[in-house]
């Protein structure tokens, strides 16, 4: 168990070196680096001074010299100072988290529920009504462009209904909680309906591969209600393999609310994402992607490990692989 | 059924093709597909038909309502919003082509040499196309498209052609973990087959078997990997068109489209619908090939599913 757990733990940490490196790359391929940004918005830098500051700055170096130097830095727990908003990392990013994780928890909750209740539904009435649309709402949900989902709920609810707001925060900063609440349902539902159409799919299989168990069978038999059946014997069985993959829907679920979060202007990590790529502001930028990747590189490790655990035929050994 | 699995007679191709007949989403797909990539293919001719031009700007055409002239009415710019959206598909789909078959060429490329060399290889490939799988790929995206193109040595190139290159190349760097896995699960259990034993045992060259041998029993699944491939680079791009990073005007793409619907949609949200919709179908349509498709090349399938 422990050693899982370790083995776990250093290939994300391996995984999130190799990420930090490559976007490193990336972002000293982007067009114009911040003193070329800072020249740019001051006429009276002459070149003497612009290629001062750079060597300040140490942006004339290759990227790879700056990378271990921003690993030095980060070893030190310092993540460096953001262009964009004149602050520290680490001032900016502690409220933008705790935006996302609000979003993303909410959707995530309300997903969870539909998705397993509705699948659970339709894995008991296979070729039902119910079962075909499930279905076909699964796979739709799966084609429909988030973006798309997003205007056309701005375009019914905002605009022709008139009953929610179109933006994710109130105009009004004091704004009472159930004002800021409102604004948050659209949000909060495109990227729940996105995820509850990804977790339906897995729930179906996954209860209708526990029906067919003959313990289930027994249980029918005896004449236990239908709710009995998925709740005590059905979907115990079927958490197992709907946690690995729920796990797997992080990134998905990631970019949904990156999506859902430009567009609706929900100064979350997303957005900061967004608009550190595109304004350059790299230290932020690095911050934000490494973050949310080691976060999701830990669901999914934790989520092996809590796979290994539930399920008795998969090794430890096995599960390595 | 029972004639069928009797019938020796009757190729493996034929067979699948039977099974994906049957399959009525399959078909429902095709015939979708068939039918934008026909409009998408004819779509210079149909414009030209109704009289209607895709790039044409008329002020006073502004917003105009739905009409005999102009069936979905006009836009911000009053150009024509049937004749842009027959060019924006023209752009989507043939983005989408290109970028899939692309990315399954990458990803059938990875997963050859992944299931068939094993080992190290095989772990460091696994590794990259599991991180690339689990992580979100649209900040990947974004990433890419935000590079500047002369600081790797290519020449900038600007306007339409040049941004519909860049955005077939990003999505594919991008769409490949799919048909990878697939790949390489195919790969792993040809190499086992007694026949693969065979020519090594022969002493014929790996790289040899791996073509000849391998690849061919890898062909459906990387079919299937492609097909289920364009589905997601269709959403990449019109993800991409839509934040700006992708298409540039005056080219359109059903992704472009709705983001300049978005500026407007206060004054006309009917404007978001038509290119989400064309997109939806697309992406539909592409999935519902593809299952048909694995369905019906899976040896193992069961009948009447």
């Amino acid at each position: 168990m422990g050693r899982i757990i370790i083995q776990r733990t250093v290939g994300a940490g391996i995984t999130l070196l190799v990420l930090s490196g490559l976007t490193f790359a990336l972002l000293a391929l982007m067009p114009g680096d911040p003193v070329d940004l800072l020249a740019g918005s001051d006429p009276r830098l002459t070149s003497d001074d612009i290629a001062r500051l750079k060597a300040l700055y140490g942006v004339d170096k290759p990227f790879w010299e700056r990378w271990i130097s921003w690993l030095g830095r980060l070893a030190e727990g310092e993540f460096g100072y953001s262009r964009m908003f004149g602050a520290p990392v680490a001032d900016v990013l502690p409220e933008a988290l705790l935006r996302t994780l609000s979003l993303a928890i909410a959707a995530l909750a309300i997903s969870t529920v539909l998705g397993i209740a509705g699948g659970a539904l339709a894995a008991l009435k296979p070729g039902s009504i119910f079962d075909c649309g499930t279905n076909f709402l699964a796979f739709a949900g799966v084609a429909a462009p988030s973006f798309w989902l997003a205007l056309m709920g701005m375009a019914l609810f905002s605009i022709t209904l008139g009953w929610l707001p179109a933006s994710a925060l109130p105009a009004d900063p004091d704004a009472g909680i159930f004002e800021c609440a409102r604004h948050l349902i659209l949000p909060i539902a495109v990227l729940a309906a996105l995820e509850t159409a990804a977790i339906l799919r897995h729930a179906r299989a996954a209860v209708g591969e526990a029906l067919t168990q003959a313990h289930v069978q027994t249980a029918r038999s005896k004449g236990l209600s239908d709710f009995r059946i998925i709740w005590r014997h059905v979907l115990p069985n079927a958490m197992t393999p709907l946690v690995t993959v729920l796990a797997l829907d992080l990134g998905a679920l990631a970019s949904g609310a990156v999506v859902v979060e430009v567009m609706f202007g929900y100064p979350g990590m997303g957005k900061l994402l967004y608009d550190a790529i595109l304004g350059a502001d790299y230290n932020l930028a690095m911050a934000v992607l490494l973050l949310g990747a080691g976060a999701i590189l830990m669901a999914n490790a934790a989520a092996d490990v809590a796979y290994a655990a539930l399920d008795p035929r998969i090794g430890f050994g096995k599960a390595v692989t | 059924m029972t004639a069928l699995a009797l019938n020796l007679a009757e190729t493996p191709t034929r067979r699948a093709w039977t099974r994906f007949r049957r399959n009525r989403g399959a078909m429902l797909g095709t015939c979708l597909l068939a039918a934008l990539a026909l409009s998408a293919i004819f779509a210079g001719a149909i414009t030209a038909s109704l009289g209607l031009d895709a790039e044409a700007v008329d002020l006073a055409r502004r917003y105009a309502p739905v009409s005999a002239e102009h069936p979905l009415g006009g836009d911000e710019l009053g150009r024509d919003v049937l004749a842009r959206l027959l060019q924006g598909g023209q752009v989507s789909l043939s983005v989408g082509l290109a970028a899939a078959v692309a990315a399954a060429g990458i990803g059938a490329t990875i997963g050859l040499l992944a299931g068939f060399q094993g080992g190290l290889t095989d772990s460091i490939l696994m590794r990259i196309t599991d991180g690339m799988l689990a992580l979100p790929v649209l900040p990947l995206l974004i990433l890419l498209a935000a590079v500047d193109p002369t600081k790797l040595g290519m020449s900038a190139g600007s306007g339409g052609a040049a941004s519909v290159v860049r955005i077939v190349l990003i999505v594919a760097l991008v769409g490949w973990p799919g048909a990878a896995r697939l790949t390489r699960a195919a790969a792993l259990s040809a190499r086992a087959q007694d026949y693969v034993r065979a020519a090594r045992a022969v002493g014929v060259h790996p790289f040899r078997i791996a073509l000849r041998h391998v690849a061919p029993a890898a062909a459906g699944p990387v079919i299937v990997a492609a097909t289920l491939a364009m589905g997601q680079v269709i959403l990449f791009e019109s993800i991409l068109s839509f934040l700006g990073l992708g298409i540039q005007p005056p080219l359109a793409s059903w992704g472009a489209m709705l983001a300049h619907a978005q500026d407007t949609i206060w004054e006309r949200p009917m404007l978001t619908i038509w290119p989400g919709v064309a997109i939806f179908l697309t992406v539909i349509a592409v999935n519902f090939v593809g299952d048909g498709l694995r369905d019906a090349l899976n040896p193992l399938a069961v009948e009447n599913r």
